[in-house]
């Protein structure tokens, strides 16, 4: 049962503010009421850790500098159970080192937020400079089969903004939600509105309330795949909580049949869910002949090329990505039946450009304007691109 | 649209600068601004610069591509950004640091003697107000109003009153200049009618 | 590991309500230490008179990390050496509970020890019981960060060449506030050090140093769970208050045991609270609460008040 509250006041600054995109990360967790941030330095993400720290008091939140990010990533699952509503941010090396956890979050099904401020890679690369390389990592990095939910931000008012929903879609599928920033839009700075907290819309955690003895901590094989409540520790359900396999009473259970009904629980709750999840932003797609397919900081450079391209009589839609994961396939495998070419601009070596091609499926050129990372592309390379797709 | 570049060593406020103007633009003269900096090995020491998109509408490129507005703080910022300056761009330098090319005209300049004048009212720190002032009488790019709306936060309570001094000192030097220049360059219009 | 293990653990176990019978049999192999400790650390909480809905247990990875499994409280069963971090966690976000950490000695003090400094550095209001077996037993009895100096493991099949971490004086040093050593021989002693660790406010951190008998014993010939008792009882000799530097563990050498740190210093959460009363008054409260709970906050006083009424 998804259940909407308006936000706690004490979290919620509202008003206009100029604010980097990071600060605004800690702001929109806030005032979707997190309350417990484990975190690790790491530019460019530090931030927002900061910034929690200090609002942390006032808002009645509780802020922890862990010894490492394994420590910061595992210590939120502790948090989510223990009844928190619960946030880290990292960016690659420490996104690196949460993969295995992140799978353990997966797996028991807890709630919580992670941001990755993206930067470039791999190992130590361009500490201080853009890139969109954890793609991928976010999707596949930890091991074996499940599914995530990533958004990405353009812009500091949309870290706000995607901050709230990542926390409302974690309560909502009981599963961790990325948000994939990037250090362009995490150290830039714009206008942010906080609204109201009488505005703002949170997602409570969806609490058992039924008689003790029947609590299972899991549903598995209910109506959409939707995930059953949650308890928290110390209120007598005594309930287990383990990465194995297990049965919806938590127990492990070493056998191919309970590893099929947990796993395709896992992976159903979103993917059957996708539509509700899947979010987009898609301009003069009817009639175009390129479109092009672009997400977080990039769209905000695409959009230019796609502006000079339509100036030189080029049919150019636009379409920005804002969850990456789970990937919006119905809207490309259109666009791929009415046009030309996709162009696909990322500030890495080609990574979403497959999942493009992939639904694509032969039905139009895919060009991809892939960027070892560092910095934002030069809107004349998405340009030729553009005019290549066409020609 | 409006790309403005602030430059200058790490310690002259240069990122208070964009921040002050960005958040005044954006928050009280209702236009939209995106301020960006550079981050990192490169911000500490040596040239620092951060920068301003400005528009009447949503920012979209949120970098500076080819500046309208230099503002040059110190010797080596200048020779680093001078050149990008677009032709007919207004350049503010911080006349006692930077020693300028010889003017060929190529783009407007606008010295001021800001660390001076900072340090009459009793800081050098406040010069980056006073460059404020200047900036916005020069350029109209931002109103009075609305960066001293923008300060408190930005600058230190106990500082306020002096910050907003200095900016005052920068803005009247700004307009006085700009009315010796108009008057100027009529003279000069018609200096050159005269010889025709 | 010997899967059908001894059911009669289960149904003998006078700790019973306390285990989730309906898990049983449980893995372990027969004459393995780690039972002892689970029912001493039963037998302490059940002494201790604590609400048992109130303590949480976090274990890690590895024969003795499936004891988060077996003890019918909240439990969490995390990776390996990630039981600290997820306590952690559990603890600041719920401070009412008590959060007990149990689990190996190569998941807390390899690849899990960076946490355990950290925990005990920050002094942690957790409760760490660590089953020192000498060897990783969930993966085949690899060299550990406790095996003695000459012991034979899998990966030091011509005798461990690498000087060994002295539990204790690890713990002492990096600041945990409650610190003792105990043998799987020592049951008693083990629970009432559990109950005192339960109380204790800090980082407590006990160690029970017990036998593998399917890989540690019989790898190094030391026989079965019966010699490695003898053993303790031969050569484990009591030593409260003793200078954790002094109780370094040789090659089946003499075992020092007992109570050696208990100290008063506050905790983490002590501290966090204390600072931020400090900059904003009374005005500070950590964490609201959820809904449904002020919703039967506000049922309670509706009621109350409609009865006051009559
Ligand atoms: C990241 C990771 N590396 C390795 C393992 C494999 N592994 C499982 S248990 C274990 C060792 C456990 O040893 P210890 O903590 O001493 O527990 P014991 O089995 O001796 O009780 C290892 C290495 C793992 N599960 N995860
Ligand atoms: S620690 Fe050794 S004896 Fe105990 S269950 Fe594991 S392998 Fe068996
Ligand atoms: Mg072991």
């Amino acid at each position: 049962m998804v259940r909407k509250v308006k936000a706690d006041p004490k979290g919620v600054l509202e008003g206009p503010h100029f604010m980097d995109g990071d600060h605004a990360l800690a702001e929109g967790a806030l005032a979707a009421g997190c309350r417990f941030f484990a975190g690790y330095p790491i530019t460019p993400s530090t931030e927002t850790a900061e910034r929690f720290a200090e609002r942390c008091p006032e808002a009645g939140g509780l802020f922890i500098q862990m010894e490492d990010e394994i420590a910061s990533i595992t210590a939120l699952i502790g948090g989510a159970w223990g009844g928190q509503k619960v946030m880290t941010v990292t960016s690659g090396p420490g996104f690196s080192l949460m993969m295995e956890n992140i799978g353990l979050a997966c797996m028991t099904e807890t709630p919580m937020v992670i941001a990755n401020v993206q930067r470039g890679g791999p190992s130590t690369g361009l500490p201080t400079l853009t890139a969109q390389q954890e793609m991928m990592q976010v999707r596949w990095g930890s091991h074996g089969d499940y599914r995530v939910i990533a958004l990405v931000p353009d812009s500091p008012q949309e870290c706000f903004d995607l901050a709230i929903e990542a926390f409302n879609l974690s309560e909502t599928y009981r599963t961790p939600v990325f948000i994939m920033t990037d250090e362009t839009v995490g150290h830039m700075h714009e206008k942010v509105v906080i609204p109201p907290a009488s505005e703002i819309e949170v997602v409570e955690r969806n609490w058992y309330t039924g008689p003790k003895d029947q609590y299972k901590p899991y549903k598995f094989g209910a109506e959409n795949h939707m995930p059953g409540p949650m308890v928290k520790v110390g209120d007598g359900y005594r309930f287990h909580v383990t990465g194995l396999v297990h049965d919806e009473r938590g127990y492990p259970q070493a056998t191919v049949e309970a590893g099929k009904i947990n796993i395709t629980h896992i992976i159903e709750k979103i993917d059957s869910n996708a539509d509700k999840i899947i979010r987009f932003e898609a301009d003069q797609l009817e009639g175009a002949e390129v479109v092009v397919v672009s997400y977080g900081i990039t769209s905000r450079i695409a959009i230019k090329a796609v502006m000079d391209a339509r100036k030189q009589g080029i049919k150019t839609g636009n379409f920005r990505m804002i969850t990456a994961w789970p990937f919006p396939e119905k809207q490309i495998r259109e666009i791929a039946s009415k046009v030309k070419a996709i162009v696909v601009p990322e500030i890495n070596y080609g990574q979403m450009v497959r999942e493009v091609e992939r639904v694509a499926g032969g039905r139009c050129k895919v060009i991809s304007v892939n960027s070892t990372g560092g910095a934002v592309h030069d809107p004349s390379e998405i340009l030729a691109a553009i005019k290549e797709g066409r020609s | 649209m409006m790309e403005v570049r602030f430059s200058g060593f790490g310690g002259q406020g240069i990122v208070r600068c964009a921040l002050i103007t960005g958040k005044a633009i954006s928050l009280y003269d209702n236009k939209f601004a995106t301020m960006t900096q550079s981050f990192g090995p490169e911000a500490r020491g040596g040239a620092c610069s951060s920068q301003l998109v400005v528009s009447e509408s949503r920012v979209l490129y949120p970098y500076v591509t080819v500046p309208g507005v230099l503002v040059a703080l110190s010797q080596e910022a200048y020779n680093l950004y001078e050149p990008e300056l677009g032709n007919g761009g207004i350049l503010i330098v911080e006349q006692d640091l930077v020693k300028q090319k010889p003017d060929t005209g190529r783009v407007q300049v606008f010295p001021v003697p800001a660390t001076r004048f900072a340090e009459e009212l009793g800081n050098r720190l406040f010069a980056n107000l006073v460059v404020i002032g200047f900036f916005a009488a020069v350029t109209k790019c931002v109103t009075p109003d609305a960066v001293k709306k923008a300060l408190p936060e930005l600058v230190p309570g106990r500082f306020l009153k002096a910050n907003i001094q200095a900016f005052d000192k920068g803005y009247a030097y700004g307009n006085e200049i700009m009315a010796a220049k108009s008057g100027a360059s009529v003279t000069a219009d018609a200096m050159s009618e005269g010889v025709e | 590991m010997n899967q059908n293990a001894n059911a009669s653990f289960a149904q003998d176990n006078p700790m019973s309500q306390f285990l989730r019978m309906e898990r049983m049999p449980h893995i372990w192999c027969p004459g393995c230490g780690i039972g002892t400790v689970v029912t001493a650390f039963a037998e302490a909480i059940k002494k201790s008179g604590l609400d048992l809905d109130k303590i949480a247990i976090v274990s890690g990875i590895g024969c003795t990390g499936r004891t988060a499994g077996y003890v019918k409280l909240d439990s969490f069963h995390s990776t390996h050496g990630r039981a600290i971090p997820l306590a952690t966690g559990l603890k600041l976000a719920n401070p009412e509970m008590k959060v007990v950490v149990f689990s190996g000695d190569g998941d807390l003090f390899s690849i899990g020890g960076n946490h355990f400094i950290h925990a005990a550095r920050r002094n942690m209001d957790i409760t760490v019981v660590c089953v020192n077996n000498f060897t990783y037993g969930m993966t085949g009895g690899q060299m550990t960060p406790t095996t003695p100096n000459t012991a034979n493991a899998s990966t030091t099949p011509f005798g461990n060449y690498e000087f060994p971490f002295s539990l204790p004086f690890l713990a002492d040093a990096c600041g945990a506030t409650y610190v003792a050593r105990w043998t799987s021989l020592h049951a008693r002693q083990i629970s009432a050090s559990i109950k005192e660790a339960l109380n204790h406010k800090g980082f407590s951190f006990i160690e029970v140093i017990a036998p593998c008998t399917t890989l540690y014993q019989r790898r190094n010939r030391l026989g079965d769970g019966l010699d490695a008792l003898e053993y303790y009882q031969n050569d484990a000799e009591i030593a409260h208050g003793i200078d954790t530097r002094e109780v370094d563990i040789g090659y089946q050498s003499k075992i020092k045991i007992g109570k050696f740190v208990e100290r008063d210093k506050p905790t983490y959460l002590e501290n966090v609270n204390q600072k931020y009363t400090n900059v904003l008054g009374d005005e500070y409260q950590l964490y609201g609460k959820t809904t449904p709970e002020k919703e039967a906050e506000a049922k309670a006083k509706a009621e109350a008040a409609a009865k006051g009424a009559v």
